[in-house]
């Protein structure tokens, strides 16, 4: 290229927008603008309209808390109810353990499998093979899709298992279950977990082989951490900038801004600003947790016990889905019919606080009831808002070495790189359109 | 009218059952309660041989629910495009299913994309006709709006005069 023209070239604006920011759960847009090789702004809009969730709480039982708080996201529900119902059960001073934590763990279990399996495979494999979407990868990669959609379909039939129905699970109780699955049917569900975890080493190995861009970024990755294992339900909040607090602090060290451009708020930490939750954050800060095979599965995939490139979220998702396989696997061996479903709860007037791992990161909530256990206040934190400054920022990284590449193939790479986050903007609302303005 | 009689094998559906009908959407979504509402309706004619689900719209759960049919129809809210209340019918073995019609939904791989993947897979059963009725309202909230509630029984009725002839092959 001439001097003149890559001048020129330089001088052009240009926008780059996703109008719908396809394969993402819910709807929301990207809008990236460019004058010559700079990065003038990146927006994550969400426009989905917010969801007044806090608001329809209010004035109902805490007993309904599971039930409404589920509706909030069709593919990760159990975050919602176990968030919830941990909350509940700390204003009562009531601790749910043995088997029936044991099915709160399974019942989770078969939320991260089916959702890991279909961000993998159907939603994010596309991008890095090349295809459109996974009906345009399937007639070239037929076994991997087939592979993939059995891997997700066990993860429904567990939370159906557990949880009465695959969507919106109806069996979750503050305390406990309505009905506790019986040993017979729970054992009826070792093979497919033993395929599970099979298949998940596949997957492991498919999506290491894949291509990553060269591309990393210094995180203040927040988790969870508990004393024995890989979070899920319980533990405190942590950090690898030397976070290490209970539930009950993290508004003092989280806020929630309201920006113009988007419906969902944008969660910082007060003095550090943006964070990362998430599969890479649970790895980096929970590596030592993982079960002896998953950290082996791990290693095999070349992965280190930090991964700080967002695009190898794919690998690390695999390995998760294999542990929770593993996991599933663990509790259905050692499962004991409780004697009974569900511990009783008393309404107790308070305040509590819930969090747990969603598939897509911390799920944090707070409930206050009077002493009639009606709720008077609640405030709920998804994922996908604590997330979204992290997003923005990589985007902004992520183009400013990349802004010679015409808009389509910008837009591809963009577009695969909201997906490292898996977003769930249904949830952080409370559908991505992607603009990139070069002018 | 001829309906199968004893076709039942197992509790929950299995080969016995001939013909499948999928309501597809989420009943707190005002208009989306479609699918849903249609499901309801003839799951309350306890027809011989039919087999009712209800679907979020998610489509590994549609794909899952179409293993091993042979005959399947499936209810679902579809928009925008034309007026609210308008009702379309796809013989999906025939043709595609317009991805754009379904895109009301947050669930990307939805009812369009399972079905195209079933076709692509080999799995699309042998008739499989999908109805939908173009929704006005997708915010959320209960109920639907007057001009997709009118079509909720006529729906019902249409998937069951086609039905009846399957199920007596």
């Amino acid at each position: 290229m001439k001097p003149e023209t890559a001048q020129k070239k330089a001088a052009k604006s240009r926008t780059i927008r996703a109008d719908y920011l396809a394969r993402v759960e819910g709807e929301g847009a990207m809008f990236i603008r460019l004058k010559g090789q700079e990065v003038r702004e990146v927006k994550l809009k969400i426009f989905e309209p917010p969801r007044f969730f806090e608001g329809f709480l209010r004035g109902r039982s805490y007993l309904e808390a599971p039930d409404m708080t589920a509706r909030i996201c069709g593919i990760c529900p159990v975050a919602y109810q176990m968030s919830s119902v941990h909350a509940m059960e700390q204003i009562a001073g009531v601790t749910v353990d043995g088997p029936l934590r044991e099915l709160r763990r399974l019942l989770y279990c078969g939320e991260w499998i089916e959702s890991h399996a279909l961000h993998i495979f159907m939603l994010h494999l596309p991008d890095f093979l090349g295809y459109e979407s996974a009906i345009h990868m399937a007639p070239d990669y037929k076994a991997e899709v087939e592979i993939g959609l059995k891997l997700k379909k066990y993860g429904n039939e567990l939370m159906a298992l557990v949880g009465g129905r695959e969507v919106h699970p109806i069996n979750v109780r503050v305390g406990g279950f309505y009905k506790a699955p019986c040993r017979e049917d729970v054992l009826a569900f070792r093979d497919r977990l033993i395929w599970g975890m099979e298949a998940s080493r596949k997957a492991v190995a498919l999506v290491a082989g894949l291509e990553f861009p060269d591309f990393e970024q210094n995180y203040e990755f927040v988790a969870m951490r508990h004393p024995d294992e890989y979070p899920l339900t319980e533990g405190r909040l942590v950090s690898n900038r030397g976070l290490d607090i209970d539930l009950s602090e993290f508004e003092a060290e989280f806020d929630e801004e309201h920006l113009e451009h988007s419906n969902a708020l944008h969660c910082v930490h007060r003095e550090r600003g943006r964070y990362f939750v998430g599969p890479l954050a649970r790895y980096a800060l929970n590596h030592d947790r993982l079960s002896p095979a998953a950290q082996q599965l791990a290693k095999s995939a070349g992965l280190s016990k930090v991964v700080l490139n967002p695009f190898k979220s794919i690998i690390v998702r695999a390995v998760e889905m294999f542990w929770a396989y593993e996991e599933a696997l663990r509790i259905v061996d050692s499962y004991e019919e409780p004697e009974r479903s569900y511990l009783e709860v008393p309404p107790r007037e308070g305040t509590g606080y819930g969090c747990s791992e969603a598939p897509r990161g911390i799920c944090w909530h707070r409930y206050s009831i009077d002493d009639a256990g009606l709720i008077t206040e609640a405030k709920i934190v998804p994922p996908t808002s604590q997330n979204q400054r992290t997003i923005e920022s990589d985007l902004r990284e992520y183009v400013k070495g990349r802004t010679d590449l015409p808009d389509d193939k910008l837009q591809w790479q963009c577009e695969q790189a909201v997906r490292n986050y898996d977003p769930c903007i249904s949830c952080a609302t409370h559908f991505l359109k992607l603009t990139v303005d070069r002018g | 009218m001829h309906l199968l009689r004893h076709p039942l094998s197992q509790a929950d559906g299995g080969p016995g059952l001939k013909v499948l009908v999928i309501g597809a959407g989420n009943d707190c979504r005002q208009d989306d309660g479609f699918g849903v509402a249609v499901a309801r309706e003839l799951a309350s004619r306890n027809l011989d041989g039919v087999q009712v689900l209800e679907r979020s719209g998610e489509g590994g759960s549609i794909l899952a629910a179409l293993e091993g049919q042979e005959t399947v129809y499936l209810a679902d809210a579809v928009g925008p495009g034309a007026e609210p209340g308008a009702l379309h019918r796809i013989d999906v073995v025939a043709d595609p299913v317009p991805a754009t019609l379904f895109h009301h939904s947050s669930h990307d791989f939805a009812v369009a994309e399972a079905l195209e993947m079933a076709r692509v897979l080999g799995r699309l059963p042998a008739v499989t006709v999908v109805y939908g009725v173009e929704g006005e309202r997708f915010g959320h909230g209960f109920g639907l709006t007057a001009a997709v509630r009118r079509r909720v029984r006529e729906v019902a009725d249409r998937i069951q005069s086609e039905i009846t002839p399957s199920i007596c092959r």
